[in-house]
């Protein structure tokens, strides 16, 4: 036997004449075709995405849009290079005949391909009561549409501004209405901002920080009705705890839903909690086989991760769609034996109330934490959180330089407690802590990963709306 | 011109911020907010920062239009960092 590898020609088939087609035109979507073609695909390339506009980045649509200093239209993403694309924008998929490979789509039209990437994200969880939901005054924030519409309410100075939710999206909407100088409530659901995604301890610290910004923030609650007025613009809210809050604007943020319903009935793997795919990103069918055509990638997928017990994870992060589009895109135009695991590692970003929030691994996973370094008055600290005895996450508020370290300390599985001192090491320090999730079967709007089990055909959950 | 910083990879050391204040600004020690669409005039501040990024998280594409006023011998230092067709990193 030589080392060669038998190839039947048809690889190098698809790289010169090929059909790939993407569903999903946003972040993922446009760096994997930008991978494709670097890695000389030839043939024809579509992107299909629901929303007219070409790709364009998020992060900014909850911080710079809302504060002012950037046009929710003017967040186009750079290209990094010229992808020669067939664009179908502003028209949805609506089903997938995986069978004779086609794609359908909103307007009757239908494309075939050879290989398929799904990237389709995820989209606001609306407010369950529809016609509440669509009182003059009421938002998501999503879309750059949702961003435009909710900038120009906000540059109205509404009297109070109502935020449903203290995710990071509505924590950093929160910030952004008080930095304007406008009266803002927070109704939490749960003990504390933030707590899904990064725990009790790490809430606590979230909770200072709104009250001291003079957020006027309500945890334990849930807004049951939103009220509106004769002329159909909200009005006011009542929360659970019997009282009623005013508000012209009331923004809900109580997280995201996967966008698989196109796929209802044609026998991939999808469902609410996203598309199942291996680690080298190719979609499950829902018997538990892996295609060989479909691939998945960016907040709509749900993959194995060999450092967290290889559990499915589905991450919302700007930065996991960017390294799985990558790898998906290497994936779909390789020999099975070149092909390589999705392992990056999770890490995000969130600023709010002037202080920058990072995270790198899976906090939710962690059991304790430990504030390895500075204070969590001071809001400024790193801080880890074990699992097992092992460094699961870490976290970091104005301390991001040592984020790196605690990457690796994580990808090592390095031992939790750490069995060295750190530098600014404070008495607060001395002992992990619980870290204090909340119980993973209470759904809340925000943990940004979700650990999903073992099951690839999975389609347990259910979301319970607050009311 | 059309920039996205990779925020994970960030690390707050502002030198951007130091170099074409009129698109990066620090929010806070940490924070970088940005203006993912300045306008051509920014081009060579904006040049700059890409190349003075000490973690490289500035992915930069620059237009036509930012192309039309620059003359044929550019000085500006790690211009070659940024290209018309994108792509610094």
């Amino acid at each position: 036997m030589t080392g060669e590898r038998i190839r039947d020609g048809a690889l190098e088939h698809l790289k010169r004449e090929g059909r790939i087609v993407i569903v999903g035109a946003s972040l993922a979507g446009l760096r994997a075709a930008e991978t494709m073609r670097d890695k000389g695909f030839a043939g024809s390339l579509t992107l299909i995405g629901d929303e007219p506009h070409e790709p364009y980045d998020r992060p900014p649509l909850s911080k710079q849009v809302l504060l002012g200093n950037a046009l929710a239209d003017h967040t186009a993403l750079p290209r990094r290079r010229a992808i020669d694309a067939d664009w179908r924008l502003g028209v949805p998929a609506t089903g997938l005949d995986m069978t004779a490979r086609r794609v359908r789509l909103g307007n009757g039209d239908e494309v075939e391909y050879d290989r398929l990437l799904i990237a389709t994200g995820v989209r606001a969880r609306p407010w369950p009561n529809e016609e509440e939901g669509s009182l003059q005054g009421v938002f998501v924030l999503r879309t750059r549409d949702d961003g435009e519409g909710l900038q120009r309410a906000l540059a109205d100075n509404p009297r109070r501004v109502l935020v449903i939710g203290a995710g990071f999206t509505g924590s950093e909407i929160a910030s952004a209405c008080r930095e304007r100088g406008l009266n803002v409530t927070v109704a939490e659901r749960g003990g504390a901002p933030l707590v899904g995604a990064l725990g009790g301890v790490i809430g606590e610290v979230a909770a200072e920080m709104h009250r001291e910004h003079g957020v006027d923030l309500r945890t334990g609650v849930m807004v049951t009705a939103l009220e509106g007025d004769p002329s159909g613009r909200v009005r006011a809210a009542h929360l659970s705890d019997g009282s009623t809050v005013e508000a012209d604007v009331v923004v809900v943020s109580l997280g995201a839903q996967r966008n698989t319903e196109w796929l209802a009935g044609s026998g991939l793997g999808a469902g609410p909690r996203g598309i199942a795919c291996d680690a080298g990103c190719r979609a499950f069918d829902i018997r538990g086989i892996v295609t060989d055509d479909i691939y998945v990638a960016g907040d709509v997928a749900r993959s194995p991760h060999a450092l967290f017990g290889y559990q499915f994870l589905s991450l919302e992060h700007w930065g996991n769609a960017v390294a799985q589009a990558d790898t998906a895109a290497h994936n779909m135009l390789s020999e099975s034996a070149d092909r390589r695991p999705h392992l990056w590692v999770p890490a995000f970003w969130s600023s709010q109330f002037g202080v920058n929030i990072k995270s790198v691994g899976v906090p939710p996973m962690g059991t304790e934490i430990l504030i390895t370094q500075g204070s969590l008055a001071e809001r400024r600290f790193a801080a880890v959180y074990g699992y097992q005895g092992r460094v699961i996450a870490a976290v970091t508020f104005d301390n991001c330089r040592w984020l790196p370290f605690y990457e690796h300390q994580i990808e090592s599985t390095a031992p939790f407690p750490p069995p060295f001192a750190t530098v600014d090491r404070r008495p607060e320090g001395n002992k992990p802590l619980p870290a204090d999730f909340p119980d993973p079967s209470v759904p809340t709007h925000g943990p940004t990963i979700t650990l999903s089990g073992y099951s690839p055909a999975d389609r347990k959950m259910t979301f319970t709306p607050g009311r | 011109m059309r920039l996205v910083v990779d925020l994970n990879r960030c690390q707050g050391y502002a030198q951007c911020a130091f170099l074409a204040p009129d698109v990066f600004a620090m929010h806070g020690d940490e924070s970088l907010l940005y203006n993912p669409e300045a306008p051509a005039e920014q081009r060579e501040d904006v040049v700059r920062a890409v190349a003075a990024c000490p973690v490289g998280a500035i992915l930069l594409e620059l237009t036509d239009e930012d192309m039309a006023g620059m003359v044929s011998q550019d000085t500006v230092a790690g211009a070659g960092a940024a290209s018309a067709s994108g792509g610094a990193r």
